[in-house]
């Protein structure tokens, strides 16, 4: 999943990470090469007494390390180059198939997890990129340039490389190996504090209610206890690491000592060789190390790289059409055929065979306790769902072959959780209507019963709206949602729960403020409060996803038992007649 | 919805405008919230000394990871001088064994130098040298031996520190964690209230995570980092003045430059923070958005934004992780240099004698050991700077005002039939605007006292009040003749059962969820508790029933479940008074019956008061309250108050109204 996902990726940049590799080569060529010179210096230099020489490789030395640096910084420009681009592809890609998404897909998902496959895990994938272009192609090069450095020292000497690798490897493995589980442990832990603490701070009022302070206390202490302990287990690992492998790499040096210097003895190897060598051993101790840390990361990355597949690997259940009708052929007609729709594995479908219809200057209800499936009903008609058998006509047109840009310029919707995008009230106005004018702008929001508190504030209507309209409260959020459905003068107008955040005096008002505006228009409100729909002209009752009664208030009143219900359990029955 | 609905109710604009100011697209915010904690502590030295005072209990510990970090950096530093011994007798042995057995030193210095190489003589003058003699393997095994022994002793003794250091650090947040959570629960409501969300929990986890690992890391690396740049540096200049001088002038060389290139990439990683969270938030809001976005045909404009910051993003992230990146290959140069001058210089000092190789040998190692804890020095102060600001951030939560302390308690104080009374009370969130003044009420024993009216008049708040969630500005509220003020919090609460709109459930089985009141209660009781309030009726379709286990989000419950069973925990706390926030806008209407019958039961023989957002329902409580602007402006039964023909009698036309 990883290597394919960054292959992928990165394969655009394949030119950038050729140079990366050549430059990471030959940067770790001159660091290896500054060992061997400074070895001739001892042999030729310092044990001949030839000072000329000395200096000679001195310059060479110098020239060598300019070399390294300008080659690693090469490096290190292309490598980030690769991964940046890799990390801005990558999002653009998860973002662009999230846009061909419907609803269901979001909701498989859940908005907040794509969020964070979009910006977390990318980021996480794109910092592996980045240890990959630096660490991850010089560690091995190094390695590999050490050893055959260190046998060209001496040959005789190797079988201590080929010690000291294993044993690097063996030790480091054994502290990670401990320490992974423990940091696992320690993650749920600090989850688990972390829970408590938010369940004290949301629910502060809840336990000082209840005097239970010392209990909560108690709660958090244990969680506490526990956290302590596994870090404590966790810490002493990790501070075993690093004395760990400096053992280990001193070890070999002072065998580097012991039996170079028996070869010096006998000949077989020259003293300079033995300063040289400690010093590639050091180098390839270095390599290990990188080449651990790097390995530290990719189970992580490797989890991330998993989300982020899973998504591009999504395809939406909802096609838009190959050859789109453009033009609808009724204005403002909305008709449901038995219309079933179930989640894909579901037992039970949300909708079944529901039918309807409505045209301009009707309003047509729809009732139903959470659950019934009023909203998946709703979002059936801008095809944010695809209806899983039965049709779905818009203007006469079934909605599957419209083109989605004039489908959705036919419906005004306003969704149940009121969802205001950042900028000014204008802006999010203009989202109904992008070239609407001022006045259109306060005749909307006179309507919506959101004209005064907009007036109120001092910009007006370049009044700021904060991420997800924080800002504002719950009704004035809500009010403004459906001035922008009003602004927008749909033939279809979409009322999913709109008026339940707003106190009933509201809820009379903006009723009648709609009336004028939408007499010839086709109005879909679904609602819980029989108040908000007894005008309507057709009411639909839905339970379970099924119609269980239609007609006006007063038919169904009379032969309707759910509706009855529901109606009872509002009014007292005096005030139902 | 229920942090939203009390800040309607109440004090509407002033915390709208403070979250005006807080909203908007931050990196801290949302949920990318670890991205960015710490920054620049306001006031570092008191904030360190004080996160250094934390530590005092432990002082024995600390004395003890600063010796081991000490002795083994020193036995650190020694070994490579020791092990040039080595390198010494090697070459010694080397060099003697060129010459005839017998014959002196002088004689060979003297030979070498009659055969014209001068460099050569000076040098074997100054060496240990037995002519004729070969490689004392021995003495090389005894040298090495030593070195081998210091090096285990270094590894165990720094190992050790690292232990200590880790137990005294994790006891440290350990502290830190509950005077937190103790804390937590001492703060004044309005001070929790006043909090951007989230804010309070960021200071209580990310911050001190954060401390947690910048303390681990810093005073363990930075330690040895100091220690090993002193220790290193004394043997360069035992072994050498001269190269360590040269070694020396490497030190300024490289902080210039690191601090440079650090100070340049730390305002292009601002940036990089700044447009990812710039861009974070579009994708946000338009995954959040997903089906508006659609409908609205705002995919172009979208995504024409977003291609727009992810290019942003690209070239901010590249010149960060560029200019950062540099830091690397430029120590590592520095280091090269000054190797290279040392293999230089030293050489010619050897060859002239006035250096034994061994000397160099062990230079080349100490200028390796030199160059890499300097680099490490400066990021960790980065990262302290960061762990301190965390920890500010973390006191200033500990500092926050208190509630009052608790009055003593006379036992029976308060006790009785539960008599409420407001006594010209007054109460404003904000001194700039009062909420609530003189207002004046008594709910007699076993009466139900409803209170109507629109958003912001303040009815949350009166009950509040009552709770002393909040402490009054004027007048008395009295309890059965006691003025609550002067009862403990503990005791006031624990005579009133309250039901909240939040419906707040912890992470644990249905059947604790009920207890959790009274945690004593029998199994019998719960049941008991759980018939009347309809808990039992849905309880039996969950797949383990009274043990299922619901968490925070509620999980398979619905909404109007999860009220019912926060009704039933009122219920089984079996108070002496009741407040009840009915909250059923978001519960069917079906299931809201429930929820008013379950209310009922419990409203039975107990002091009531009870926020009513549908008419119908209190229509037989014995006062009602109409609020408006903080005051009541109508009271009287419903009966009487519709006679009355004012703004009750609207309040109730407009919801049964038929237009």
């Amino acid at each position: 999943m990883l290597l394919s996902l960054v292959r992928r990726g990165v394969a655009p940049y394949r030119r950038h990470v050729a140079v990366v590799v050549l430059m990471q080569f030959l940067g770790t060529v001159a660091a290896l090469t500054l060992p061997s010179l400074n070895a001739d210096i001892i042999d030729r230099g310092i044990v001949t007494g030839d000072i000329g020489y000395i200096w000679r490789h001195g310059a060479l030395m110098l020239l060598v390390s300019l070399a390294q640096v300008a080659c690693t910084i090469t490096a290190v420009w292309f490598a980030a180059r690769t991964a940046m681009a890799f990390g801005r592809d990558t999002r653009s890609r998860i973002f662009e198939r999230v846009g061909t998404f419907s609803a269901r897909e979001v909701q498989h998902f859940g908005a907040p997890s794509l969020i964070t496959r979009e910006t977390n895990d990318v980021q996480q994938v794109q910092m592996l990129v980045v240890m990959a272009g630096t660490l991850a192609v010089a560690a091995p090069i190094m390695m590999v340039g050490s050893v055959l450095m260190a046998l060209r020292e001496d040959v005789g000497l190797s079988w201590l490389l080929v010690a000291v690798v294993p044993a690097l490897g063996v030790s480091i493995g054994f502290i990670v190996s401990r320490m992974v589980p423990s940091f696992r442990l320690m993650q749920v832990r600090i989850d688990e504090v972390n829970r408590l603490l938010r369940e004290q701070i949301t629910g502060v009022r809840v336990v000082r209610a209840f005097v239970r302070e010392q209990h909560e206390t108690e709660r958090f202490a244990q969680a506490n206890d526990e956290l302590t302990g596994v870090a404590v287990t966790a810490g002493r690992w990790m501070a075993g690491m690093f004395p760990v492998v400096m053992l280990v790499a001193n070890v070999s040096t002072v065998a580097v000592v012991w039996f170079g210097g028996h070869r010096v003895e006998s000949g077989a190897m020259e003293i300079g060789a033995i300063t040289a060598y400690i010093a590639y051993l050091m180098q390839v101790v270095m390599s290990v190390m990188m080449a651990t840390f790097m390995l530290m990361m990719v189970p992580r990355a490797a989890v991330c790289a998993e989300r982020i597949t899973e998504v591009l690997a999504t395809d939406t259940s909802v096609v838009p059409p190959a050859e789109p009708v453009r033009e609808t052929v009724e204005r403002g007609t909305l008709r449901l055929e038995s219309v079933d729709f179930a989640y894909p594995g579901a037992d039970v479908a949300v909708l079944h065979d529901v039918s309807l219809e409505a045209g301009p200057g009707r309003t047509l209800a729809i009732v139903g306790s959470t659950g019934a499936g009023k909203s998946t009903l709703v979002n059936l008609v801008p095809r944010l769902f695809d209806a899983t058998s039965g049709r779905v006509l818009v203007g006469g047109v079934d909605v599957r072959r419209l083109d989605p840009e004039v489908l959705w310029s036919r419906i005004g919707l306003v969704p149940q959780k009121a969802f205001l995008f950042s900028g000014t009230v204008a802006s999010n106005l203009r989202h109904g209507k992008a070239d609407a004018t001022e006045q259109e702008m306060w005749e909307a929001l006179e309507v919506a019963q959101a004209r005064d508190f907009v007036e109120a504030l001092p910009e007006g209507l370049e009044a700021p709206v904060a991420q997800a309209g924080t800002n504002f409260s719950g009704g004035q959020k809500q009010r403004l949602a459906i001035a922008r459905a009003v602004v927008r003068r749909p033939e279809i107008y979409l009322f999913d729960d709109s008026f339940s955040a707003l106190d009933l005096t509201t809820d009379a008002r903006l009723r009648a403020a709609l009336a004028p505006i939408t007499r010839d228009a086709t109005v879909v409100v679904v609602a819980q409060r029989v108040s908000t729909i007894r005008d309507a002209d057709e009411i639909l009752v839905l339970e379970d996803g099924r119609v269980v009664g239609r007609g006006t208030h007063d038919e169904l009143l009379a032969g309707c038992g759910t509706y009855q219900e529901i109606v009872a359990s509002q009014f007292s029955a005096q005030e139902a007649s | 919805m229920t942090a939203a609905t009390e800040r309607e109710d109440g004090k509407d604009g002033r915390l709208e405008e403070t979250e005006r100011v807080q909203a908007g697209p931050g990196p801290g915010r949302g949920p990318f919230g670890g991205g960015m904690v710490g920054g620049k502590p306001s006031d570092f030295r008191a904030s360190a000394r004080r996160l250094a005072g934390m530590l005092a209990p432990h002082r024995a510990k600390v004395w003890g990871v600063g010796v081991l970090t000490l002795a083994s950096v020193v036995l650190m530093s020694l070994a490579p001088r020791i092990l040039g011994h080595a390198t010494d007798l090697v070459f010694a042995g080397l060099v003697g064994s060129r010459f005839p057995e017998g014959m002196s030193k002088d004689d060979a210095v003297a030979a070498t130098r009659a055969g014209g190489d001068d460099t050569v003589a000076d040098m074997l003058a100054s060496m240990d040298v037995v002519p004729g003699q070969g490689v004392d393997f021995d003495a090389v095994a005894r040298v090495l031996l030593g070195v081998l022994a210091v090096y285990v002793l270094a590894s165990l003794l720094s190992w050790l520190a690292g232990f200590l250091l880790n137990d005294v650090v994790q006891a440290t947040v350990r502290r830190m964690r509950s005077d937190v959570e103790d804390k937590v629960h001492r703060l004044p409501l309005s001070y929790v209230d006043r909090q951007p969300r989230g804010e309070l929990l960021s200071r209580a986890t990310n911050d001190i995570d954060n401390v947690s690992q910048s303390l681990q890391q810093t005073m363990g690396q930075l330690l040895t980092s100091v220690l090993t740049v002193v220790a290193v540096l004394s043997m360069m200049v035992w072994i050498s003045p001269l190269l360590a001088l040269i070694a020396l002038v490497s030190v300024p060389v490289s902080i210039l430059l690191t601090s440079r290139v650090m100070k340049r990439s730390q305002g292009m990683f601002i940036q990089q923070w700044r447009v990812t969270g710039r861009l974070n938030a579009h994708i946000e809001e338009t995954f959040s958005g997903h089906a508006l976005v659609k409908v609205f045909g705002r995919q172009r404009e979208a995504q024409r934004v977003f291609d727009e910051q992810n290019a942003d993003l690209h070239d901010a992230a590249f010149k960060a992780q560029f200019v950062s990146g540099l830091v690397m290959p430029i120590m590592m140069f520095v280091g090269n240099l000054n190797y290279v001058v040392v293999a230089v210089v030293g050489g010619i000092r050897v060859a002239s004698g006035q250096l034994s190789l061994g000397e160099v040998q062990a230079f080349v190692q100490y200028t390796r050991q030199f160059t890499q804890p300097l680099s490490q020095i400066a990021s960790m102060l980065n990262l302290m700077q960061s762990g301190v600001a965390s920890a500010e951030r973390v006191f200033e939560l500990l500092d926050a005002e208190e509630e009052s302390p608790e009055p003593p308690y006379d036992a029976g104080a308060g006790d009785g039939p539960g008599e409420v009374r407001f006594e010209h009370v007054s109460f404003a969130y904000d001194p700039d605007r009062p909420l609530i003044e003189d207002l004046s009420l008594v709910a007699d024993p076993g009466h139900t006292v409803a209170i109507v009216g629109p958003t912001g008049a303040g009815k949350t708040t009166l009950v509040n009040l009552v709770m002393r969630f909040y402490e009054l500005d004027g007048g008395r509220i009295t309890l059965d003749g006691v003025d609550v003020a002067t009862l403990p919090r503990s005791v006031l609460r624990s005579r009133i059962g309250m039901v909240l709109q939040d419906t707040w459930l912890f992470e644990g089985t249905i059947r604790d969820n009920i207890a959790y009141g009274r945690p004593d209660a029998g199994e019998e009781e719960v049941l008991r508790a759980a018939r009347a309030t309809f808990v039992d009726r849905f309880v039996h379709s969950l797949p383990d029933g009274y043990d299922t286990v619901v968490d925070e989000e509620g999980g398979s419950l619905s909404a109007g479940e999860r009220q019912l069973v926060t009704i039933a925990r009122a219920f089984l706390s079996d108070p002496a008074l009741l407040i009840l926030d009915e909250a059923t806008s978001a519960v069917d209407t079906r299931t809201e019956v429930l929820l008013q019958q379950a209310m009922a039961a419990l409203r039975t023989d107990r002091t009531s008061f009870v926020i009513a957002h549908r008419l119908s329902t209190i229509r037989d409580a014995d006062l009602i309250l109409v609020m408006r602007d903080g005051g009541i402006v109508e009271q009287g039964d419903h009966e009487g108050l519709l006679a009355r023909d004012g703004e009750y009698a609207a309040l109730y036309r407009s919801q049964f109204e038929t237009a």
